[in-house]
Order: C-alpha cells, then structure tokens, then sequence
C-alpha cells in the first residue's frame, strides 16, 4: 500500500514541478496548489496507513487499542491545509492583480522590478 | 450578477448558511465541525450576498470591516490561551466552567472561545479576500489581501 | 471531557501538574503579546494616529519581555513551556535557549527602530492598509520561530512570517511591488513546502516532531535511517530562505520594491530566520550528517560571498546595493555553519546579530539619504555630507560595521569565522570571507565618496509626498540607538562574544535543552544519555 502511494506522491511532484517550470503564472499557481496536495499526502504516508480505526480510548480503558490510525499526521496535515489553502487565497488575489497591472502572466515580460536596461553606477565623478 | 432566482434566493440562502455556520461551530465541540469550517461556511455565505447584490451591499451588511472583525476573533483566541496565566496552568490550557442554567448544565470553556476567535477569523480574512475578487476591476481595487 | 465525573485516570503521564511558575510565561508572551497586539491593531484600523502608538508600546513590551527572557536563560538555563500542559513530545513545546533568546531580542529592538522610523516613513493610507498590524504578525512570526522547541511549529512561524510578509510587500499596490512580491511569494511558498517535506520525512524517521526528543534519537538512529538525504533537503529548503547562492535570485528581484522600512525588516530580520534553521537543524538536531555535508555548505557559503560582494559593486541603486549585502552576509555565517566547531558557530551566531542590526539600519540610512537627496540611485545621489553632516557619521559607522571593517561591531565574527576556517585549514573559505569583505569595503566606499561627498550642483531634488524636518526624533531616534549598539559592541565586544560562545557550546552539547523539555528522564536514569 504504501508503495502505491509513493507512486502516486510521485506522480503528483513530478506534475507539480513540471507545471512551476512553466513561465506563466496561472500554471505556476496549479503547480503550487498539486504540491500542496503531494506534501499532504506525502505527510499521510509518513505516518504509516492503518486501517480506518478511529484514535479513541474507549470508556473503561486508558490507552489506544491496537490498529487505530494515527493521529498526528492528521493534525499536520490539516494545518499544512489551511495554510496553503491561506497561501493559494492570497496568491490568487495576487496573479489577478499582476496581470491587471502589469498586463501579462509571463514572468519574462515582468521586468519592472528588474528592468533590462539597468544603469551602471557612476565610474567616477 | 442579476438574475431575479438569484436575487430573491440570495438573502434566505444567506440567512440559513449563517445560521447553519453557528450551528457547526457549536457541534465542533465535539463532533466534526468547529470554527474554521463554520466560518468558512459563513464567509460563502456573505459571498453568495455579494455575488446579488454586490460588494457595496455587503460592506454595509457586516457594519465592521472584514478585517477588523478577524482581528477580534484572533484576539478573542490569545485571550482564551492567556487566561491561563492565573490558573497557574501553561498556555492554551482548557479552563472549564459548568454554569446552570434552568437546570441545564452547560459545559462552557476557553475551548469554546478559542473556536470562536477561529471562526471570525476565518470569516473576516476569506470574506475580505471574496470581496476583493468579487469587486469589479477598477484602478483601485484591493488593498484587503492576507 | 464534558462532564466532571468519569473514571479516574493517570492524569500525571500525560500532563503537567505541577503548578506552572510565572517566569516560565516569558517564554511565551512575547509571542502572545505580539499576536494580541496585532489583533488589537486590526481592530483600529481607522484610527491612523493611535496605531502608531499602540504599534510601538506593543514593540517596547516586546523588547522588555525579550531581554527578560535572555535574563532568566542566561541565569537558569533553558526556560520550557507547554501547550495545553500536555507533556512533550506531545504536547507543542516553546524553549528559548541562549541562541533562541539573544536573536529573538535583538530582533525585537530592531524592530522597535524600524516601528519609531515608520512613523515617518509609512503615511496615513499605508496605515489604514494595515502596516502595524502585519509588523506585528510578523514579529510574532520571527519570535515564534526563534523561542518554539517543535519543528513543526518552526514551519507555521514560518508561514506566519511569510504571510506577514507578503503583505508589508505589497503595501502601496504599486506595480513594481506587485511585480517584486509574486516572485517573491511564490519562491518562498515552495521553499517553505521543501521544508515541509523535510519535516514529513522527519516524523517518518524519528516519530516525533519535538527539537530536544529528537536531539536526543538522532543518535541512536544513525545507522539504519537516510538520515544524509533528509539534512540535505532541509539545508536546500533553509538556503532557499537565507537566500543562499544558487537560490538567491529572488532577493534582488523583491527587496527594493517596497517602502524602505519594510525592506529594512526584510533585510534584517527574515533572511536570519532561514540561517537560525539551518543552526538549529544542522548543528544541533543533525550534528554528524552537517559534517557530511560541510564541503557543499562550504562551496554554496564561498560563492554566495563572492556574489553578494560582487553584485554590490554592479548596482546603481543603494537599495538593491544593500541587497547584495545581505546575501554576502548569509554566505558569511553559513561559512560558520559549514566550518561547525563550536568557535565557528559562535561566529556565525555574532555575526547573524550584526547582521540584523546594520542591514536593517543600512536599509534605513538609504531611505533618509534617499529623502535628503531626492534620488535612489548613486548616480542621482549627492552632497549628503554637506547637508547632514551627522547622519553622515552615523552612515560611515554602519558602513565601516557592514564591510567588517575595525573597530566596529562587524568586525569581530569576521574575526571569529577566520580564525575558524584556518584552524581547521579551510584556507580558501578564510580567503573568500577576505575578498568579499574587501570588494564590499570597494563597493561602500564608493557610496560614500559619490553619495556624500560628490557636491551636487543645485537644489536637490525632493522626494514626492515625504517632508519630515530635518533632525525629526522619529528618524535620530532609531538610527542613532543602532549607531549606538554598532560602536558600544565594536569597542566592548567581549559579553557579547562570550554570549555567543556559550549559546554555541549549548548548540552543540544540548543536554541542557534536552533537561529544560524532559525533567522527568533525568530523574527517572539518574542523568541523561
């Protein structure tokens, strides 16, 4: 099982870092959301796949009983969720507004910041 | 957006989903729910109201800004982990009251006012940032981002 | 839970019961302090006036509670605290250790001086837009991540910081910001996700998320796990926040586009972050495998020393200028990290504390040098000497601090970081920290001849929208508290120099720390492993 999962996690990366290579923004920004999910995943798989036992001590008892799923990665990964869902709200907002003002979602033609023509400083008085 | 299904749908629609957002905060409690899925069920709330009747019309629904009403929910939810400082207990400890009321124990806790600074929150930060998608482009739009 | 009266159990396994004493609070209310004080903000949004008040009392707490933080760590050794009194490795735990405290309250002073110089610098729309609210969101971030003891929770301060971040970056919606900012979130967000990963990969290792459970299991995993792979990953994903050669480039793409305050904190504060990181994983947490990887740390330190140097020569204007400056400087204590003796270390924790004081305080002179003279640029630049002779002064001092120069603070961990590198004979690292600091010397010295003492011919040129008076408290204030630490820490830098000794010596034998987290195992063994 977790085998298979690898793969998929895989699978998942390999379309993440294929659609970040891209030079427009919109792409870039899918990259980043299939990323989100492979770490998600990933952090899933690291904490081993149990069968679907919920992590509760039952009444009369003061530990797990054997087999229940862990909890951690759960926790991780539902605050590693809300953070990039946080993230992806703000990045969308700001691809929005970069292609309004700046007219372009090629990062190529973004050269404001870092125009091609640059001055060099003054060689001497 | 104006079309009249939506127009005339829109405010009982919102209406229902706010309401149906306390009732998730509350069932957080215990059970699956809690503030960040309620509030995020009351921000598309709101945003079902902007998409009617426009942004305008929201601002002036909520009376605060977005914003500021998340700055109360984070600050309700460092309260709740700060009142712990006098119980001698770490931060973030759970502090437990059982108020009755006509004969009803009710379990209250910094818990349950810690989800309830979650959910402003959530609802303050998304509803700002639905407003300002949902807001036609103009030279000065944004600004409400994060 | 809900109901008082159930089965009796254990409670003392699983949670702290012993009463909690209120020094032990210090470890977090600096956090909590900041977070109430930036909700607080958010919530008076509309009055510009009183933000600027509550924004810089809420920077003077925070200062307060810092330094007396460092006070109790350096009386009683690490201070821990728990979340929710549930006992690590489960519960969430903050530890502030000697390095922790040190770099969270220099920060915090920083910060306070960069909040004074805002009241000039930010106007009344920045505020409504909410400067002082995110200064605060992300200061917390920055002591979040310094004084938390989960690793876990290091990478949601991280995030904090970052959104923070994100949003002082954008602060006018100009389109060169907005420009400067995509680069900038998008960089960062898959940096923090290659640091997520790594923390994945962690967990799977070691089953716990806690700093000091896992100092203490790093060594009895050694053999059998990729232990190799997973410190490389996190040094890839802490350079990449550091802004270490070859991922440097989105440095000198995005701190020059915002207000000059927010790029003083940026220079400043969160470049340190990622080298705080990489200290506190690789030195402390993973110490065998940093010594694996020193020769690639070494390569990547050299090279971003001479780029950063050497990118400084070639700028125009001051802004990116400091930039490069920033990036020599990374390269500068990852050269410490590379080296990894505890002297070196001690290196490269001094010279992080410099470095957070002179970049945030060279990004500010370039903003008052850039309001007095009109221009952003060396070649527009002039006549500052003539025109402020005192702020001039105040200039060189950071300038002779930011190239190293004696006998000022920056100095000594260039000091420090060669007698290190040549003790073990890494001659060529001690001669790239020589040549950048000499092509930096070049490249300051140049600023200061055209910008101060080139005469400019006519009026200078007035930047639109900005006329504080001249000697206004709120500019003299924070530049000359910097200039102040710079040249008390030049001439008197053996507390400091024995501070960072000691923070690196606990950094590389954390049994303190580890005692701070788990008082219970040394009593249950008699003492620690």
């Amino acid at each position: 099982m977790e085998a298979l999962f690898a793969i998929l996690i895989g699978l998942f990366f390999a379309a993440a870092v294929y659609l970040l290579l891209s030079k427009h923004t919109v792409r870039m920004l899918l990259g980043i959301v299939l990323l989100g999910n492979a770490v998600n995943l990933l952090l899933f798989t690291t904490g081993r796949l149990t069968r679907e036992v919920p992590p509760i001590i039952p009444t009369g008892m003061d530990q797990l009983p054997a087999g229940t799923a862990n909890p951690l990665p759960q926790a991780l990964i539902l605050t590693a969720i809300v953070i990039s869902f946080s993230f992806f709200a703000f990045l969308l907002v700001l691809t929005y507004r970069a292609y309004q003002e700046l007219g372009t979602d090629n990062t190529d033609e973004m050269r404001l910041a870092e125009p091609r023509d640059e001055e060099r400083p003054p060689m001497g008085y | 957006m104006n079309t009249l299904i939506l127009r005339t749908v829109a405010p009982v629609l919102t209406a229902l989903m706010l309401l149906f957002s306390i009732f998730v905060l509350l069932r957080g409690h215990n059970e699956p729910g809690g503030g960040f899925i309620g509030g995020l069920i009351a921000a598309s709330a709101l945003a079902i109201y902007g998409i009617a009747f426009g942004v305008a019309a929201v601002r002036r629904a909520i009376r605060f800004h977005p914003m500021a009403i998340a700055g109360a929910g984070l600050f309700i939810s460092t309260l709740s982990g700060l009142i712990s400082i006098f119980f001698g207990v770490p931060f973030m400890t759970g502090l437990w009251i059982y108020p009755v009321f006509f004969d009803v124990e009710v379990p209250l806790a910094t818990v349950i006012s810690f989800d309830l600074g979650v959910y402003l929150v959530v609802l303050g930060a998304i509803t700002s940032i639905a407003l300002a998608l949902e807001q036609e482009p103009g030279p000065e739009t944004g600004g409400e981002e994060g | 839970m809900a109901t008082p009266s159930t089965v009796p159990v254990d409670l003392s396994a699983a949670l702290v019961l012993a009463p909690v004493p209120l020094a032990d609070w210090l470890v977090v209310l600096p956090v909590a302090s900041m977070i109430a004080f930036g909700a607080l903000l958010m919530m008076v949004r509309k009055s510009v006036r009183l933000q600027g008040t509550i924004a810089i009392a809420g920077l003077a707490l925070l200062v307060l509670l810092d330094a007396g933080l460092l006070w109790r760590v350096m009386v009683h050794g690490p201070v821990t605290m728990v979340m929710g009194r549930w006992l690590p490795p489960f519960g969430i735990a903050f530890t502030a250790d000697l390095f922790g405290a040190v770099m969270a309250l220099v920060s915090a002073v920083v910060a306070l001086a960069a909040g004074i110089f805002a009241l000039t610098d930010i106007d009344a729309s920045g505020r409504r837009y909410g400067f002082f609210p995110f200064l605060m969101l992300l200061m917390a971030g920055v002591t979040g991540a310094f004084l938390t003891g989960d690793i876990f929770n290091l990478y949601v301060w991280f995030e904090v910081l970052l959104i923070a971040s994100f949003g002082l970056l954008i602060l006018g919606s100009e389109p060169e910001q907005i420009d400067g900012a995509l680069k900038y979130a998008i960089l960062n967000l898959i940096g923090t996700t290659l640091f997520l990963i790594a923390v994945g990969y962690l967990y799977a290792i070691f089953g716990t998320l806690n700093m000091a459970d896992i100092a203490r299991k790093a060594g009895t995993l050694r053999e059998t796990a990729p232990l190799t792979t997973l410190t490389a990953l996190f040094i890839f994903a802490f350079a990449m926040k550091a802004a270490a050669f070859p991922v440097n480039f989105w440095l000198p793409a995005s701190y020059h586009t915002p207000r000059i305050v927010v790029s003083a904190l940026f220079g400043g504060l969160l470049t340190k972050i990622g080298i705080y990181a990489l200290i506190r994983v690789t030195v402390m947490l993973l110490p065998v495998e940093r010594e694996e990887l020193s020769l690639m740390i070494a390569v990547s330190a050299a090279l971003t020393m001479l780029i950063g140097a050497l990118g400084a020569l070639a700028q125009n204007d001051i802004r990116k200028l400091v930039g490069y400056l920033v990036i020599a400087g990374i390269g500068n204590m990852m050269a410490g990290v590379a080296i990894g003796t505890p002297a070196a270390v001690s290196g490269a924790i001094l010279y992080a504390l410099n470095s957070v004081a002179t970049m945030t305080a060279l990004y500010l002179v370039a903003g008052e040098a850039a309001r007095l003279a009109g221009a952003w640029s060396l070649s527009g630049l002039g006549g500052l000497y003539r025109r402020a002779p005192w702020f001039s002064a105040a200039s060189f001092a950071f300038f002779l601090a930011a190239a190293g120069l004696p006998p000022l603070a920056g100095m000594w961990p260039k000091v420090v970081l060669l007698k290190a590198s040549l003790d073990i004979g890494a001659w060529w690292l001690a001669a790239s920290i020589l040549v950048s600091a000499f092509v930096i010397t070049l490249a300051l010295g140049r600023v200061f001849l055209l910008a101060y003492w080139r005469p400019l011919s006519g009026p200078a040129p007035k930047m639109p929208g900005e006329d504080a008076p001249a000697g206004d408290w709120r500019i003299v204030l924070p530049l000359g508290a910097l200039t102040f630490l710079v040249v008390l820490f030049g001439l008197l830098p053996e507390p400091l120099l024995d501070l960072t000794q000691r923070a690196a010596t606990n950094l590389a034998d954390p049994a303190a720390y580890i005692l701070s987290v788990f008082p219970q195992s040394a009593i249950e063994r008699g003492a620690l492993p």
